[in-house]
């Protein structure tokens, strides 16, 4: 019984080129990705620009086309997500990153929000303007804003129509590709702050993309690094941060930057311990092709990429 | 004691929109050593990044008022010419955006090899060209000779960041400008870049002005912190004790709105409203007190200063000795009730 089973899933892209456009090769940008979500919980994809993260969200969603793998929503297979039924597709729903670009600047509030509403529901102009507003209260906006173009608004706002938008159909899953990355902090506070919010409201299941790694560990409860299209460690944000098994995953850790000036030395010297451990290394961690080996469970909810001989 | 590289006096740099002039950047004033990293910290629209450019003197049409000294010579007004042989020579700025900041049509190695050649114009082709794959190594570039023949697309961002860093510091400045060196960037990358940059000071004994709106940016690289809002210095202070103590509003504010990853709190600070447009900045008294509306008017100066509380530490306006956060305060209620 899983809420989202995601089960090797790969995403290939031709790489075009020579005479008419022949396939010459694929890009692995995602390759044999498994995970399970929980319902109303938070799950993190990290990983840096090129690892894949994006890809898998999109894909799950159907932005993507998927090359092989299966993926399944509340039991029914959902991998051909454009052939599922309407039901199905209402309850997964997608924030993008660039809330500068993500709305169309044409339209006006109203239509940003109903769009989605105009889809798959019924709804009279009365009803359909009446549902909008109360969405916009919900992501505290004035109900005024409905006349509004995208242009007026700051990019916390802009963020929060977009949520608007996202969550118009009561979907039961929401993938954030990086929500909050072109947002400055105090506007970040508050776009994070209002996503755990809803999340307590509506009940939401979260897949959360992002690749700053303190933003992950104040949104999710489970998490996934990634890298070359694979997943290296999984595990609980406390196994992650705390216990970090993978010598990417401790890389990836000790690159982040400390709130304590005093730290400095020390942090130093712990960044350079690992980047020689990782060097030295690396072979053990990934094969000869430079990716990451098939994950193995080192304890119930700790996963980690290791070779087969242990 | 310490040699002052770059002085910066009561700056005001303004923009015309429609018929009237606005100070972006209002009434600044700081000092940069040598071998010293002074970090500019606030959010999009504070004025750090046209700070920056007014001391490049990049600004097409802004209004400059005020004196920047660089090396006892003011260069806040002085003619293009005479400004272009100090920037690239003696003064580097690294971009935000390495994308936008190369240019497309031409290979690494002669971008570099640009600043070289305008500065240097007795320098022969080869001496060039060697020098470069010397400061493309030194930036960590893997394979300097095959790297000089490529274009920008070619390379990643991370690498592209290098050539940007490659081409500010080719003539070995005293003073590097770093606007958002990281932000683009992953945080592994980012480390990299950072640790190149502190390597870059030692070795050359430059100031550096580092603007970025990371707290963990900045708890890493700075050796004095300035932060700004809505055009004006906030607070001043070195960073052990800024981040110990910080004491203005919106820097305590900022502190409490970023995540951190060794800690857990379930909600983040909010300041509330938003950064007010260029236009809209009150001009008068003390400018963040809209955001802070819980506090007394009275405990706001109609002409806020800086005041130095320690020495070297400066905070503007005496809001500060009044401020708590709402959510600090409820508490206090709560127990002066039970």
């Amino acid at each position: 019984m899983g809420f989202l089973k995601v089960e090797d899933l790969k995403v290939h892209f031709p790489i075009k080129g020579g005479f008419f456009g022949r396939t010459l090769g694929y890009v692995k940008a995602v390759d044999g990705v498994s995970f399970n979500l929980e319902k109303g919980k938070t799950y993190g994809l990290v990983g840096e620009s090129g690892s894949g993260k994006s890809t898998t969200g999109r894909a799950i969603i159907g932005l993507n086309h998927i090359t092989d793998g299966k993926i399944e929503f509340e039991d029914k297979e959902i991998t051909k997500i454009h052939r599922a039924k309407a039901e199905i597709r209402k309850d997964i729903q997608m924030i993008f990153q660039d809330p500068y670009s993500s709305l169309n600047p044409k339209k006006r509030v109203l239509d940003i929000v109903a769009e989605p509403l105009r889809n798959f529901e019924r709804l009279s102009r009365k009803e359909e303007r009446f549902k909008v507003q109360e969405l916009l209260e919900l992501v505290g906006l004035s109900p005024e804003s409905i006349l509004k173009y995208p242009h007026e608004f700051s990019g916390g706002q802009r963020q929060r129509i977009g949520i608007a938008r996202a969550v118009a159909l009561k979907p039961k899953l929401i993938i954030a590709d990086e929500p909050v990355s072109a947002l400055d902090v105090s506007v970040q506070a508050q776009v994070l702050n209002f996503m755990k919010e809803i999340q307590r409201e509506l009940d939401l299941t979260y897949l959360f993309i992002s690749h700053d790694l303190g933003v992950i560990r104040h949104m999710c409860d489970h998490i996934g690094i990634m890298y070359k299209g694979r997943f290296v460690e999984e595990g609980t944000a406390n196994e992650i941060f705390n216990e970090p098994q993978h010598i990417y995953t401790k890389r990836l850790i000790a690159a982040i930057p400390d709130i304590d000036p005093n730290k400095r030395e020390e942090l130093k010297r712990f960044r350079a311990e690992v980047s020689t451990e990782y060097e030295q290394a690396y072979n053990d961690y990934f094969d000869e092709e430079g990716l990451a080996y098939g994950l193995k469970p080192i304890s119930e909810t700790h996963l980690v990429a290791l070779p087969e001989k242990g | 004691m310490a040699e002052k590289l770059l002085e910066i006096k009561n700056l005001k740099t303004s923009f015309r929109i429609r018929d009237d002039y606005y100070a972006a950047v209002d009434n600044v004033s700081l000092t940069v050593n040598k071998n010293e990293v002074l970090a500019i910290v606030g959010e999009s629209g504070c004025g750090k990044s046209a700070l920056a450019f007014s001391i490049m003197g990049l600004h097409s049409r802004a209004k400059i008022d005020g004196n920047i000294y660089f090396k006892n010579e003011d260069i806040a007004n002085i003619s293009t010419s005479k400004l272009n042989k100090l920037r690239g020579k003696h003064m580097g700025m690294i971009f935000q955006d390495p994308l936008t900041a190369l240019n497309p049509l031409m290979i690494i190695g002669e971008q570099i090899g640009e600043t070289l050649l305008l500065h240097n114009k007795d320098m022969t082709k080869s001496a060039r060209k060697e020098k470069v794959i010397n400061l493309l190594e030194k930036v960590g570039i893997p394979r300097p000779e095959h790297v000089y023949e490529q274009f920008p697309h070619e390379l990643s961002g991370g690498m592209r960041q290098r050539v940007v860093i490659a081409t500010a510091i080719a003539n070995e400045p005293d003073l590097l400008i770093a606007d958002e060196p990281t932000t683009a960037l992953d945080v592994t990358i980012q480390s990299q870049i950072l640790d190149l940059i502190k390597d870059l000071k030692e070795d050359m004994n430059s100031g550096i002005v580092l603007i970025t709106h990371d707290l963990g940016v900045v708890a890493e690289m700075a050796d004095r912190v300035a932060v700004m809002y809505a055009g004006q210095v906030v607070e001043i202070a070195d960073v052990h004790t800024l981040f110990e103590n910080p004491l203005h509003p919106y820097t305590r504010s900022l502190f409490n709105s970023v995540p951190n990853a060794n800690e857990e709190q379930d909600q983040l600070h909010v300041i509330q409203g938003i950064v007010p447009s260029l236009q809209n900045l009150p001009r008068e008294g003390c400018r963040f007190a809209a955001r802070i509306p819980w506090i007394d008017a009275s405990a706001h100066e109609t002409n806020p200063e800086l005041h130095e509380v320690q020495p070297g530490h400066f905070v503007r306006c005496t809001c500060y000795k009044h401020f708590n956060f709402p959510e600090e305060s409820k508490e206090e209620q709560q127990h002066g009730v039970s």
